[in-house]
């Protein structure tokens, strides 16, 4: 044991720890004015809100739709069901570039459903609509994959005891369904947001990367690595981090409070 | 359990059954399926001797060896390093465990450009070690080092993340009865251990695998992007399409969809292998996988 | 309500669960339906429920499947709105629901224009909370309570809308004996009081005779025989019933001049059923406590040797060694076990007092 130990914990220290104690350096070094200083350029904020926002709506987008494609995996039968279940984890598979120059070419003004809009006036690539399709893409499988499992779960005997009872189909599922999915859906929404915040490879052909409107975070990161302006870069991604990680809080949160809803600490 | 499709009551309308499944497909078929097809149409649009030109042109097969190379260094490690980590958490209990754990989880959590970025900040020219590294002409950023441990950074959950379940799950037990009969530890480990968690490996080394290949916001920050040097395939696509070379750069990405197509299938079947082999299903714990970023 | 189902018949791919069964239940009675596992019980019971439905395709020749309610056909008519009252073997309650809330499901789910109000529903809920005896448990989570508990709290949730038909699916199935016990008697003292028709599945032979006005003991999804418990247990219609019930010795013999021949040439005086024909095979059913044991020959009486003697508990069980090897269990009571001076090993006479005799190539 004391040998597999030491090698996981040199490994780590090398690969993980040495590089995130470089970075809080930076960071640190960097001072408290340089945090102040970005968090009053609007280009900044703007990218960093865009990078929360957009992954916010892609992933609660996800969780309905995630929700619906989950239901009629497990629920209902179909020729080449087994087919589109294997699909749904193409988003995991396929490396993020191909994903990105994929998504743009479908969307731009001369592409296969951008084309199609485009005498309607609507422009999906290069735009804040783009960015959310290609967050949503990469989203998918992580909220799908979360529900599932928990939809195979429930009993049916809870679903025959609400009709029995007289609740409509709907009824059942607004009632006993929906709140017994509840953390699985949270999860799967977390998961979800927390890949869209820090997404590059799928978003930043899509983007367009206009300053102040299609601009991502990750993205002024590079930038400012190109220029070694590295106390810049390490401020950004120190908000990103916060960010991703207020996120994970608020997830944990929300299944604590279900948890203890569902145990009863009230009696 | 009841067989959810053959239930007959209490069910929804079969108006409602229809109507959800036809929307669901046409939503997956858009999302799914149209970025697949198009980088087929794409990639074939110019015709195949385009194709074939793109993708034995010297820059994409030097973009191609690379990425082989650097997958073969990145995976082997972290495959190792995947056992060694899950060993040790699975099969004992020790102070700093969870942060063991929150630590290995890390990578997963952090944007690939600030994964790419941290290794900047060591080894680039302003970086921690820079000086030290530029006085010895080592190069690390913006050549393979740099590229490897960046790539090693992203992809190393992968292996341990599946292992650690799949262990904890299968308990001790075995080792034990392996240990009173005389086997040394390495002995317990060869024919003991590792033939049980075989599948789960395997899925883990998948996952790793098309990580690594496919990585390109971390790599992209470490890489330098010279041509025929430093750039990965996903790189050279990249340079590619931002040349417009449209045709060029979706055939470069037609064999990494290839990659990722290959990845799903070997993911299926390993899952479906590793699920008859155990009762406890290494299919369940087979949750957030692999992809590039 | 009354209930009839007339012509049920349901398979599961190739298994024949119901087997073109017909059966009315009288309305206020507790019926249960009783048999061992795959007998179709509770298949029967999810049919009059709505949460299976019957096999329409009737055989040529046979009357299309019904389910009456109360004189009205159902069996097109959803789950939802039979106004039944199910409860589960495993309970199903919302387990995200406090007690309160799983037994005011029914009523909150009500159309808006049948809906009654909140305080309505509060004073049902408290009704029901304190019929059950369960009245300091309303803010609990199920996860809370015990078995028991969570039994009462479906049956308080399946009554709150005054359903019209009760049905119960092994209800106390996976409960601990003695809680079993205290609550059997407890629903018999509720149907008692609320009068509902209820049916109620059970493979538990002795709750069945328990607790039911009338019994329907099916077997390979047919009824083998319907009526009050007493009617079961003394004069069971089938070898089937007689040995599903109670506890019963099992002798071969042969019918003679329409009395029962057994080995050893003694006759038994009963009549033989006038089915059984000369010559055949016959099945004798005799309960142990219908048997009288004495040291001197008795006329029709069977020789037999005392094996064992089991003397704790109301009665004395005697097991003993007849003609042909065949065992007999019997059972007397202490005062005559002392009367008689017998032990273990001794030689002794057994006579039936009773018998059900069975043609030995009837089909079960």
């Amino acid at each position: 044991m004391g040998l597999t130990l030491g090698v996981t914990v040199t490994y780590l220290s090398l690969i993980v720890l040495l590089p995130l104690a470089a970075l809080s350096h930076r960071a640190w070094g960097a001072g408290w004015g340089a945090f102040v200083d970005a968090a009053q350029s609007p280009r900044i904020v703007s990218a960093l809100g865009l990078s929360f926002g957009a992954a916010l709506v892609a992933a609660a987008f996800n969780a309905v739709a995630g929700l619906a494609v989950a239901w009629v995996l497990v629920r209902y039968s179909f020729p080449g069901k087994r087919l589109v279940d294997a699909l749904i984890d193409l988003p995991f598979a396929m490396p993020t570039a191909v994903s990105g120059i994929a998504l743009t070419a479908i969307y731009a003004p001369n592409g296969w459903v951008g084309g199609l809009l485009e005498p309607l006036g609507i422009q999906i690539a290069y735009t804040r609509w783009g960015i959310l399709i290609a967050l949503i893409f990469i989203g998918l499988p992580f909220v799908v994959r979360t529900i599932q499992p928990a939809l195979e779960e429930i009993e049916a005997e809870v679903e025959e005891a609400a009709a029995s009872l007289g609740a409509s189909r709907w009824a059942t599922f607004r009632r006993v369904l929906l709140p017994a999915l509840f953390p699985a859906i949270l999860t799967g929404f977390g998961l979800a947001m927390a890949r869209g915040i820090g997404e590059y490879g799928s978003v930043i052909f899509i983007a367009g990367n206009k300053p102040n409107e299609t601009e991502i975070a990750p993205l002024l990161i590079m930038m400012r690595l190109e220029e070694f302006n590295y106390a810049g870069a390490a401020v950004i991604a120190v908000a990103m981090l916060v960010m991703s990680f207020g996120l994970l809080l608020a997830v944990n949160l929300g299944q604590w409070w279900w948890g203890r809803r569902m145990k009863g600490v009230r009696a | 359990m009841s067989n959810f499709a053959s239930r007959t009551a209490p069910r929804e309308s079969a108006l409602v059954r229809w109507s959800l499944t036809a929307g669901v497909l046409v939503f997956l078929g858009l999302f799914l399926v149209l970025p697949l097809a198009a980088v087929i149409a794409e990639a074939l649009g110019a015709g195949l001797r385009v194709y074939w030109e793109s993708i034995t042109e010297p820059d994409a097969l030097s973009a191609l060896r690379l990425t082989f190379l650097v997958a073969a260094i990145a995976v082997p490690l972290n495959m190792v390093f995947g056992v060694c980590a899950a060993w040790a958490i699975a099969k004992f209990r020790f102070r700093g465990r969870g942060l063991l754990l929150t630590l290995i989880d890390l990578p997963l959590a952090v944007s690939p450009v600030v994964s790419g970025m941290v290794y900047v900040l060591l080894f680039g020219l302003h970086g921690w070690f820079g000086p030290w590294l530029r006085e010895r002409d080592i190069e690390i950023i913006f050549a393979l080092p740099g590229i490897v441990l960046a790539t090693i950074f992203v992809t190393f959950p992968y292996v341990a993340r599946e292992l650690i379940p799949l262990m904890e799950a299968q308990g001790n037990e075995q080792e034990e009865a392996a240990l009173v009969l005389g086997a040394s530890g390495l002995q317990t480990f060869v024919r003991v251990t590792l033939p049980n968690i075989k599948w789960g490996l395997l899925y883990g080394v998948i996952l790793c695998n098309a990580r690594a290949m496919g990585e390109f916001g971390a790599v992209s920050v470490v890489s330098g992007h010279i041509r025929g040097k430093t750039n990965t395939l996903p790189l050279h696509v990249e340079i590619l399409y931002n040349e417009y070379n449209t045709a060029a750069a979706f055939a470069c990405a037609s064999l990494l969809a290839m990659l990722g197509l290959v990845t799903l299938v070997a993911k299926q079947v390993v899952g479906r292998l590793a699920r008859g082999a155990q009762d406890d299903g290494v299919g369940s714990e087979l949750l957030a996988g692999g992809g590039a970023r | 309500m009354s209930i009839r189902v007339s012509n049920i018949t349901k398979r599961f791919g190739r298994f024949i669960a119901v087997d073109d069964v017909s059966l009315t239940i009288p309305d206020g009675q507790l019926v249960a339906l009783l048999g061992p596992s795959g007998s179709g019980k509770s298949t029967l019971l999810r049919i009059i429920a709505g949460l299976e439905q019957p096999d329409t395709m009737g055989e040529k020749g046979k009357a299309a499947a019904a389910i009456h309610l109360a004189g009205a056909e159902v069996s097109a008519t959803k789950v939802a709105e039979r106004g039944i009252g199910f409860v589960f073997q495993h309970y199903a309650l919302f387990r995200h629901m406090t007690v309160f809330e799983n037994i005011a499901f029914g009523l909150r789910v009500m159309p808006r224009a049948t809906r009654p109000t909140k305080g309505e529903i509060a004073e049902r809920v408290n009704e029901l909370l304190g019929l059950m005896q369960i009245d300091s448990l309303g803010g609990r989570l199920p996860s809370q309570l015990s078995g028991g508990q969570r039994q009462r709290v479906a049956l308080a949730r399946a009554l709150a809308t005054k359903p019209s038909v009760l049905l119960l699916d092994e209800p106390f199935g996976a409960l601990d004996a003695k809680v079993r016990q205290g609550l059997r008697k407890w629903l018999r003292k509720l149907h008692d009081e609320i009068h509902v028709t209820s049916v109620f599945v059970t493979h538990d032979q002795e709750e069945a005779l328990e607790l039911a006005d009338r019994v329907v003991v099916m077997n390979r999804g047919r009824i083998e025989q319907e009526g009050t418990p007493d009617e079961l247990f003394h004069r069971p219609a089938t070898p089937f019933v007689a040995e599903f019930l109670g506890q019963v010795n099992l002798i071969k013999g042969h019918i003679h001049n329409g009395h029962a021949i057994l080995a050893g040439n003694v006759t038994l005086p009963h009549n033989a059923p006038g089915l059984v024909t000369d010559g055949r095979q016959a099945r004798l059913y005799i309960r142990p406590h219908e048997i009288e044991l004495s040291a001197t020959a008795l006329s029709h009486g069977l020789p037999v040797r005392l094996l064992r003697v089991r003397l704790a508990g109301p009665t004395v069980k005697v097991e003993a060694l007849g003609p042909d090897s065949q065992t007999l269990d019997i059972e007397l009571s202490h005062d005559r076990w002392r009367q008689l001076n017998l032990n273990p090993g001794d030689e002794a006479f057994a006579r039936p007092s009773d018998v059900r005799i069975f043609p030995d190539d009837y089909a079960i």
